[in-house]
């Protein structure tokens, strides 16, 4: 960060202001956490028998099933998303009028629902009333699908930033030596708008494992769903340990959420350093206009 | 059709609460927002590592465990008794503000280099630099993701919705729990939703247009 662009090089006086900031922002700061720290150990949130819960082999074992849960729908989610946005990102280039119009009306549908609400609505039956037959949704496939639709709405969209980023001359080259619209597309755009666009499809993939944790809404016991069956089935002293499972949880998200977005930053990263094809998006989450442009 | 004239008041009650929450949570989080891009550029290193640390925390964690800490820990140990839509607003907006520090801190980094060389060169201070000289042209920049992320925090706010908030999505389950036949509520739900979020692209396309200046 070139921060030394908008300020100079600390004179004496300027080093002096900058250390009594340092010092009352640095208080203020650890201030502040000793307070919410020290109302938490008030109320006995940090006493050794709140954490001991840990200890048991029943909440571990509660505590991996909901981490397997999550990371089953997430790769379950991320496969179909990814496989999905691919046809509509096809269907959006398409020559085809009505298979554009299509694409594109379910693209900006989906991105514009929250997902909260298709996954909402696809538990409480909405396939049953469209489709004359009866289908019974388990949460489960309720949040995959929705994660599913609503991401693969986004991947698209990204892909097609991706394709639309290869120079002409490369389409225009391949269709000169007599390749077919399907082998230009799968063996000319294609690997070069993935390539491109992987840090973004990660930056959306890590996303996506963040809303894993909205089937704690529809009641699916992934971890955030767990977290909160621990904390309400556990007293301790005549106390939920809401807090030591808040803290062990949300770091269990932050570390595998960090772990995707550190791999996005290296494939970013690495990608620069290559001379040939066209340069890598920013690892950075794709914007979601949401309605239409 | 007939569910949207049944339980018009309910659909207005559900408009209205997602309206006020994102508004409530937009200005706390475009105000964080600012504070924290701040720092992240501020020559204070304490500030500057509150600020990464903030962005970092909230960028990783999920919404909901948000929502979760701020309806099960915050009223039952810190402070109890607390308005549930001041709860939602506090979570969504510092959620949403960690997105927006970073769409700032970009929108800084493309302000030209001797921008803030000439401010400094006529004596500008830090603070000067950033508000006269440096963010109005961040904020240029800034503004179509800043629309994108006021979008997502529209249709993030249904969430708040599931903590028993007011609003469309708390309605939607309302209804559908009655027995309303689930596909026409959705499309009512949506257009609620459509209608917010379009207000929103319309509102920033209006101010690009008019921060725009002839480079």
């Amino acid at each position: 960060m070139s921060g030394s662009v908008l300020y100079d090089a600390p004179g004496p006086r300027a080093r002096a202001r900058n250390l009594v900031l340092s010092v009352v922002g640095g208080l203020l700061i650890v201030g502040l956490v000793a307070l919410v720290a020290y109302r938490l150990y008030d109320k006995g949130q940090f006493d050794g028998a709140m954490w001991d819960i840990f200890n048991y082999a029943g909440i571990r074992e509660n505590i991996l099933d909901g981490l397997a849960a999550t990371l089953k729908v997430f790769a379950m989610a991320a496969a179909l998303s990814l496989v999905m946005a691919v046809v509509l990102c096809m269907g959006r280039l398409s020559d085809h009028k009505p298979v554009r119009w299509l694409a594109t009306g379910f693209i900006e549908l989906f991105r514009s629902v929250p997902l909260l609400i298709t996954i909402f609505a696809l538990w409480v039956g909405i396939v049953d009333a469209i489709l004359p037959v009866e289908v019974n949704i388990e949460p489960m496939w309720a949040l995959v699908f929705g994660l599913a639709i609503y991401n693969s709405c986004v991947q698209a969209e990204v892909l097609r930033a991706g394709i639309n980023a290869v120079p002409t001359g490369q389409r225009e080259a391949a269709y000169a030596i007599g390749m077919r619209k399907t082998q230009v597309t799968a063996s000319i755009l294609m690997p070069q708008a993935v390539r491109s666009m992987m840090p973004t499809i990660i930056s959306q993939l890590v996303v996506t494992l963040k809303d894993t944790s909205l089937g704690y809404i529809i009641l699916y016991p992934e971890l955030l769903q767990t977290a909160r069956l621990i904390a309400s089935n556990t007293q301790v002293n005549g106390d939920y340990p809401y807090v030591p499972t808040v803290i062990v949880i949300g770091t269990l998200y932050i570390v595998l959420c960090l772990a995707l977005s550190g791999l996005a930053n290296w494939i970013e990263r690495r990608g620069r350093r290559a001379k040939t094809g066209i340069a890598p998006t920013e690892a950075k989450v794709p914007e979601q206009t949401g309605a239409l442009p | 059709m007939n569910v949207l004239l049944d339980n018009l008041d309910l659909f207005r009650e559900g408009f209205v609460g997602t309206v006020s929450l994102t508004a409530g949570s937009a200005a706390l989080a475009v105000v964080l927002g600012l504070i924290i891009a701040g720092f992240r550029v501020s020559p204070v290193p304490p500030l500057r590592l509150f600020g990464t640390v903030w962005v970092t925390l909230l960028r990783n964690t999920p919404l909901t465990l948000l929502f979760l800490v701020a309806f099960f820990v915050v009223p039952q140990v810190l402070f109890p008794g607390i308005d549930s839509y001041l709860l939602a607003v506090v979570a969504l907006g510092m959620y949403t503000s960690s997105y927006i520090a970073e769409a700032l801190r970009s929108g800084i980094n493309t302000v030209p280099l001797g921008q803030a060389e000439a401010a400094r060169s006529i004596g500008m201070t830090f603070t000067q630099t950033l508000r006269i000289v440096v963010l109005p042209q961040a904020t240029r920049t800034a503004l179509p993701p800043l629309s994108s992320f006021l979008i997502a925090l529209t249709k993030n706010s249904a969430i708040a919705g599931a903590f028993n908030n007011v609003d469309l999505f708390n309605i939607q389950k309302v209804l559908s729990n009655e027995g309303y036949n689930i596909l026409v509520i959705f499309i009512w739900i949506t257009i609620g939703y459509l209608i917010v979020t379009f207000s929103i692209s319309a509102l920033f396309r209006t101010l690009e247009r008019r921060l725009e200046v002839a480079r």
